[in-house]
């Protein structure tokens, strides 16, 4: 892991010598900063996909605006500032007013990025989202960082329930990357796309591993990245990421996991999550996310409609708020980790 | 509004020895040298904390220990032993981010033991990196999403008027807040609302999360803003204990049940008391190098013992 939690965490592990002093004991080992990765051992990782995606796209099509609500360096907006200047906003610390220069940019034919983080998005500027953009139908692109269980702050920065709040929201599509990857190729779709998104920005060092399949990123399209026969996992976010990482550990073990994408929240490819659902496979959805009104209760309504009988278990986020804490500690604790899906998995399909 | 009588409340309430209570009838000496001392302790404990991490918002925390000072050790009336006495003042941290320096306040009033701040942000501490009321004795909010601070002191204060208690209502919030629309809201409110007992502080040290407060948004002017939405407005260096005493006690003896509400604007230096963070690149999060922290700790402590032999008023140097 390259990530600052753990560079933290080296310099105060215990002095090799044994001279602790008694408050150092007690001096903690893991820390609740803000920023942490997620990216897990043995992944590459990609500095501001986000950044330099829109740089790139900037080039080529000079409608494309960037704005931020005093989060610039923490949404790798900072990225494009650099790159152009003359076409970044900074809004300040003004959620409502960023949104809603947003969508006045676009009603004058500008093609705007805006970031903050996911929970001031969405708790804060709905009514923007909702009014401004949402509802005349506007081509803004919202980027929230820290979406789901992405930092230890606490549930001021928890980001539990953002796709809840936006998925009964007309006219926005919702995008949940899981990597790099899928970033750098969101970002110019997004662009092209009519109508408003909102995407639940990973930044800093970000995991890429989708590379390693045959895979790229449709917008509105969930796909199947890994096959299998024993489980299947359809996942979305980061949660893909670890369900590709349990996959792998689960095959040692001669239980064959298949990994079904949703990169996109909203509009739900019902079609394809249906169709790998339909199974006699031992079947689970993984969302960074509340189990309330994510990716799991997207997955039950497509089966229902569909009149597909399935026994689905959702591996999310518990509906409540969450610890603050270290952030490893607490994908542990709240069952997000490799290991824990592996476990869950594992006993799933023992069962039968 | 309960039935309840605490004992505190009835006029020999200081019997119990553990309230504290405003030290206003001190003599000015005596309480400048007691916020002096409150402000090194402070500063000690937020270098602490930062030391604990090897990062954090230790600059701000600098910056704004003289404000505590003067509201721990000298203004607010509260019960260490007891945090939750229905009878306290009380004092909300909008700026969750500023845990750090509530942490070392209420060490220095006794609220939490001074060992615990070598826990902050630790997993399965009391002392979170953002403020929250669920986790920690004396905090009376969860402040981390920024511009709240002030809309619930509206409804402390005028839920404590309601009530019919004297007790005064004192928020802290940053400048970066002041870029949020609920910050201006609630100042509308409270001054139709004419909450004479409410006291609120904003820290102006010229930064935010992107960089210096000018750059990002401009606020100012501040004074012309809040006197014309009604306030009473003080604006002082805000690492200036004498004019800190002077600009609280000024909004305190003029607190009253209605009237107008009162604002202390602080200017503060990032880091303020240890120069080699004052002068370094001011960051909104600030990573110290683990040979640092007793260079800082011994800044702060040459300075602070400079200060108290030249018997200067006890501004920072
Ligand atoms: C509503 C909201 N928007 C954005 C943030 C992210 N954020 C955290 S601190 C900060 C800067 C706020 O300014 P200030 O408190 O003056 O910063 P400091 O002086 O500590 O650098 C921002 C934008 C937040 N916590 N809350
Ligand atoms: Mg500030």
């Amino acid at each position: 892991m390259t990530d600052t939690t753990q560079a933290a965490r080296d310099t105060r592990a215990p002095q090799a010598d044994g001279t602790d002093a008694p408050e150092k004991a007690q001096a903690p080992k893991r820390s609740a900063a803000m920023i942490a990765s997620i990216a897990d051992p043995g992944v590459p990782t990609t500095s501001a996909p986000l950044g330099h995606a829109l740089v790139e796209l900037g080039r080529a099509d000079e409608r494309i605006v960037g704005l931020s609500a005093d989060l610039a360096k923490y949404t790798d907006m900072h990225v494009f500032r650099e790159a152009f200047p003359e076409r970044f906003f900074q809004m300040g610390m003004a959620e409502q007013v960023m949104m809603g220069a947003a969508a006045g940019m676009a009603q004058v034919g500008l093609v705007p990025f805006a970031s903050t983080y996911s929970v001031f998005a969405t708790r804060r500027a709905y009514d923007w989202i909702a009014l401004d953009m949402a509802e005349p139908n506007l081509n803004v692109n919202l980027v929230g960082a820290l979406p789901g269980l992405t930092t230890g702050y606490g549930p001021s920065h928890q980001a539990t329930e953002d796709m809840a709040i936006l998925r009964g929201c007309p006219n926005l599509t919702i995008v949940d990357p899981c990597d790099a990857v899928d970033i750098e190729q969101a970002v110019p779709q997004l662009a092209a796309a009519p109508g408003p998104s909102y995407t639940r920005l990973l930044r800093g060092k970000v995991p890429r591993i989708l590379d390693r399949y045959d895979y790229s990123f449709e917008l509105g399209k969930a796909k199947v990245v890994r096959p299998g026969t024993d489980a299947v996992l359809v996942s979305s976010g980061l949660m893909t990421m670890r369900a590709l990482l349990a996959a792998d550990a689960l095959a040692k073990d001669g239980v064959d996991a298949s990994v079904v994408h949703c990169a996109t929240i909203k509009p739900f490819d019902a079609a394809t999550v249906v169709r790998e659902l339909d199974t006699p496979r031992a079947a689970f959805t993984l969302e960074n996310h509340t189990v309330v009104g994510g990716l799991f209760e997207a997955t039950a309504g497509a089966l229902v409609r569909a009149g597909v009988r399935a026994q689905v278990d959702p591996i999310g986020l518990p509906d409540e708020f969450l610890d603050a804490g270290a952030l490893p500690t607490l994908h542990d604790r709240y069952g997000l980790s490799v290991d824990s899906i592996v476990a869950r998995v594992r006993e799933k399909v023992a069962r039968g | 509004m309960g039935l309840t009588v605490d004992r505190r409340d009835s006029l020999d309430m200081t019997d119990t020895g553990t309230v504290h209570r405003r030290q206003h009838d001190l003599d000015r000496d005596v309480r400048l040298k007691a916020i002096r001392e409150a402000a090194y302790n402070i500063r000690m404990g937020v270098l602490e904390q930062g030391q604990a991490q090897g990062e954090g918002y230790v600059g701000q925390g600098l910056g704004a220990a003289d404000i505590l000072a003067v509201v721990f050790r000298d203004q607010l009336t509260y019960d260490p032993s007891d945090p939750e006495w229905e009878g306290r003042d009380r004092f909300l941290l909008s700026t969750g981010h500023y845990a750090l320096a509530a942490y070392s306040a209420f060490a220095e009033a006794g609220i939490v033991p001074r060992e615990e701040l070598l826990t902050y942000a630790a997993d399965g501490s009391r002392l979170p990196m953002s403020g929250m009321s669920t986790y920690t004795p004396g905090m009376e909010i969860s402040g981390g999403s920024l511009g709240h601070g002030l809309t619930l002191g509206v409804g402390h204060a005028l839920g404590l008027r309601a009530q019919g208690k004297d007790a005064k209502t004192f928020v802290f919030f940053s400048d970066g807040e002041l870029d949020e629309g609920s910050t201006w809201e609630a100042a509308m409110s409270a001054a139709h609302w004419q909450l004479g007992n409410l006291v609120a502080m904003v820290d102006m040290n010229g930064l935010q999360a992107d960089g210096p407060t000018g750059d990002i948004l401009s606020n100012e002017p501040q004074e012309e803003r809040w006197a014309s939405f009604g306030w009473d407005v003080h604006r002082v260096d805000g690492n200036d204990p004498v004019a800190l005493l002077d600009a609280f006690d000024a909004c305190v003896d003029g607190a009253q049940a209605t009237g107008r509400p009162h604002v202390v604007i602080c200017d503060t230096r990032v880091g303020a008391g240890v120069p080699l963070l004052e002068n370094r690149e001011k960051l909104h999060f600030m990573r110290v190098e683990a040979e640092d922290w007793p260079v800082c700790m011994g800044q702060l402590t040459h300075g602070y013992e400079a200060a108290a032999a030249a018997g200067t008023d006890g501004k920072v140097a």
